[in-house]
């Protein structure tokens, strides 16, 4: 866990070197397309004195001066596949994000979608030495939290306190200063393969980039699109990628499980290279202008023409109707849906007060999806777009966005985790300085 | 049945930056390197231009000797020379006397006139109390003095010079005939008590007729010296009241007329005189000596 500590308090440490340089950059690196914001910090939040603007959580004192997007190659599934590839797309992004920003970004924050995310809940109580909460207690009580088994090569990439509860009353958002005689809480721990991770560092560090956070992009996509009913409430979201669909349910404005189906657009779109025999450009091309879920009627009377370079007369002049196109693409999204049901299932989604979900990322901008994700997920199903944040290009506001809008929020107001808490006492080594001026403390 | 085609445009070139390239632009995005870039290095290459042209005694002669040149032609033009003078306010020979003692060859550019310099000179001079210069259109220095109008003679040890009110030197003169309308003193430092004694010239008003002059006792106090060698000696402090008793005394006693040699006032509230010797018998050869010996 040290190690983890230590891992985690350097990027936060570098997280603050940045705000007070003032500029950070934000990287989605998912499997179609690599996003670079960079944001511009101007010191602290100027609340708009307006009526019914409440606490802006951060998303006011930042800007974003540069924003760039490149296709993204060497990401397969939402991970590093090919390290060079994928280094110069992330140089490309970078490079042009600080040519429209015009200033050099040493610090990045990045998120991916891959990696076999994988959830769990943690608890653990600790009884309070004198009756008032203090910091120390929080920290104790999280490091009395029994971490299960991980698993070789698994890293934690979040680890959040949910809830605290203070002897028999439950649901307190901040403990400290209250009286009581037993602290429980508990945590939502999501853990990562360690692999990924390491080629991602190993990738921004050869970017001549210091990674300042990390995040996993189904959380920070949440954070984005999810209103805040929603996360009070109880919600899903699922980020539709290129490679990986991330799914995280929020409740009481925090994550209380993620996890990923690695199936995405991309699968889409071989699936019409592979069944209508066209290059993968063309078949994207294809998706992304005639695709859709519900065929109807007219749609049998489309005849799209799809060409060909291959001098074949037969071969470059056939024609799909858009009806065989849908048939081609419903499948596999009814599949990659079903697969999004089987975790929400698994998760116990079926208990949340509110079962509302939200779809976003590149993928849940085919036409009709809301109406096939009804059928399989539930009624409560809505197509979600990212929050607005000033300076943000129109080009970057869609719903492919999402989780780089996300982080942008992340970086401006990251929520505390588990490293974000005093380490407690009786983790430092024996001759520790601080716990001599604890005993100082305590005994004068 | 609706045709639809896909237009398969070429994708959008993006190519990934060399790392050279990646880092280079980075480079240029640090502040300090491009303001060093930016201002520092023409200014650095400027600067050096210049010194590697200057390294070149024959360059530097030529810079300032064409410098030169170019100041001198515009400095010569007409419209800047001062070709002649004129002194006004000046009797003929002062202004002889100014234009004789000038530093300055006419005609001279405008530039080349220290007007300042040339005022201080001028009033250099003992006659001249204040002079003022101008240069006005046509090239012409127009000069105003202001002369000093002497008020009294004083002979001194040395000389016979002519004095204004304040006492200073106006000029020399070879003899007090020369200036016979002047009142005469004498004695060393009288130069300095000049208003002091032409209060008492001024005081002495119904003995004007007889006063010969004032003579400067001891760098201290006067003696008005009247014909047939009478003195009224006056005291160093109020010599005038002093003097006003003793034409007070003369009104009303006939002090002078009589046979006194000296009014002693040195003491203001106790008038001394002394009375003259018995007269010796009458040398005509000696009279005439004395006469000579006070104008």
């Amino acid at each position: 866990m040290t190690d983890l500590y230590q891992a985690q308090r350097a990027m936060r440490n570098m997280r603050k070197a940045a705000m007070q340089r003032g500029v950070v950059a934000i990287l989605d690196v998912g499997s179609s397309k690599i996003a670079c914001l960079v944001l511009r910090f101007d010191g602290p939040e100027r609340a708009a004195e307006v009526d019914g603007v409440g606490p802006m959580a951060g998303q006011s004192s930042f800007r974003v001066i540069g924003a760039a997007t490149t296709r993204s190659r060497g990401v397969r599934f939402g991970e590093i596949d090919a390290m060079q590839e994928t280094e110069r797309a992330v140089r490309t992004a970078v490079q042009a994000a600080q040519k429209m920003a015009n200033v050099r970004v040493d610090h990045v924050i990045a998120c991916f979608a891959g990696a076999r995310p994988r959830s769990y809940g943690l608890a653990g109580d600790v009884d309070l030495q004198d009756q008032v909460v203090t910091g120390q207690d929080v920290a104790r009580v999280l490091a009395a939290c029994e971490v299960p088994d991980l698993g070789a090569g698994r890293d934690v990439l979040h680890a959040q306190p949910v809830n605290f509860a203070l002897d028999h009353r439950t649901g307190l958002g901040d403990p400290r200063g209250q009286m009581g005689n037993r602290l429980a809480c508990d945590m939502h721990l999501l853990t990562v393969d360690t692999t990924v991770i390491q080629n991602l560092l190993y990738c921004i560090k050869r970017c001549d980039l210091e990674l300042a956070g990390i995040a996993s992009s189904a959380y920070v996509s949440g954070i984005s699109s999810l209103v805040e009913d929603e996360q009070e409430l109880g919600a899903a979201c699922i980020d539709m990628g290129g490679g990986a669909t991330g799914l995280s349910i929020f409740i009481k404005k925090h994550m209380i499980y993620a996890d990923s189906v690695r199936m995405g657009g991309e699968q889409v779109t071989s699936d019409i290279s592979k069944g209508l025999q066209m290059p993968l450009g063309d078949a994207e091309k294809l998706k992304a202008r005639f695709g859709g879920v519900v065929a109807t009627g007219m749609d049998d009377r489309e005849m799209i023409e799809i060409g060909g370079q291959s001098g074949d007369w037969e071969k470059d002049r056939r024609t799909v109707s858009r009806a065989e196109l849908i048939g081609i693409i419903r499948p596999r999204v009814e599949e990659i849906l079903e697969e999004v049901r089987a975790r929400l299932d698994a998760a116990g989604f079926e208990h949340l007060p509110s079962q509302q979900i939200v779809l976003t990322g590149g993928a849940s901008q085919i036409p009709g999806l809301d109406g096939l994700a009804a059928k399989i997920l539930g009624q409560r199903v809505r197509l979600g777009r990212p929050l607005r944040v000033q300076g943000l290009p129109q080009a970057a506001t869609g719903a492919a966005f999402a989780s780089a809008v996300g982080l942008c929020l992340f970086a401006a107001h990251p929520q505390d985790e588990w490293w974000d808490f005093e380490i407690p006492a009786e983790r430092y080594p024996a001759r520790s300085i601080r716990r001599a001026l604890k005993w100082f403390k305590e005994n004068w | 049945m609706r045709q639809m085609t896909l237009q398969t445009a070429m994708p959008r070139r993006d190519p990934a930056p060399s790392r050279a390239a990646y880092r280079l632009h980075r480079l240029w995005l640090t502040p300090l390197f491009r303001a060093t870039l930016r201002v520092g290095l023409p200014a650095f290459v400027i600067v050096f231009a210049i010194g590697l042209y200057f390294a070149n005694p024959e360059r530097r002669v030529a810079i300032s000797s064409w410098a030169g040149n170019v100041r001198t032609s515009i400095e010569e033009r007409p419209e800047f020379m001062v070709t002649a003078m004129k002194i006004e306010g000046a009797s003929a020979e002062v202004a002889n006397a100014l234009r004789a003692m000038v530093p300055v060859q006419l005609p001279v550019s405008s530039f080349g006139l220290d007007l300042r310099a040339l005022q201080t000179t001028l009033e250099g001079f003992d006659a001249v109390a204040s002079a003022e210069l101008q240069i006005r259109t046509g090239g012409l220095l127009h000069v105003t003095i202001r002369q000093r109008t002497p008020a009294l003679v004083w002979r001194s040890r040395t000389s016979l010079e002519l004095l204004d009110d304040n006492g200073h030197r106006v000029a020399s003169i070879a003899e007090r005939s020369a200036r016979a309308d002047l009142p005469l003193i004498a004695g060393d430092g009288a130069d300095k008590a000049v208003p002091e004694a032409l209060a008492l010239l001024a005081a002495a008003g119904p003995l004007a007729p007889r006063v010969r002059g004032l003579v400067r006792t001891g760098a201290r106090r006067w003696d008005l010296v009247l014909d047939h060698d009478q003195r009224i000696l006056l005291p160093e402090m109020n010599p005038v009241p002093a003097l006003e008793r003793v034409i007070a005394l003369d009104k009303a006693q006939d002090l002078l007329a009589r046979a006194i040699v000296h009014v002693d006032m040195r003491i203001p509230h106790r008038p001394t005189v002394r009375l003259a010797p018995p007269p010796p018998p009458a040398d005509p050869e000696a009279l005439t000596e004395a006469k000579a010996t006070i104008p």
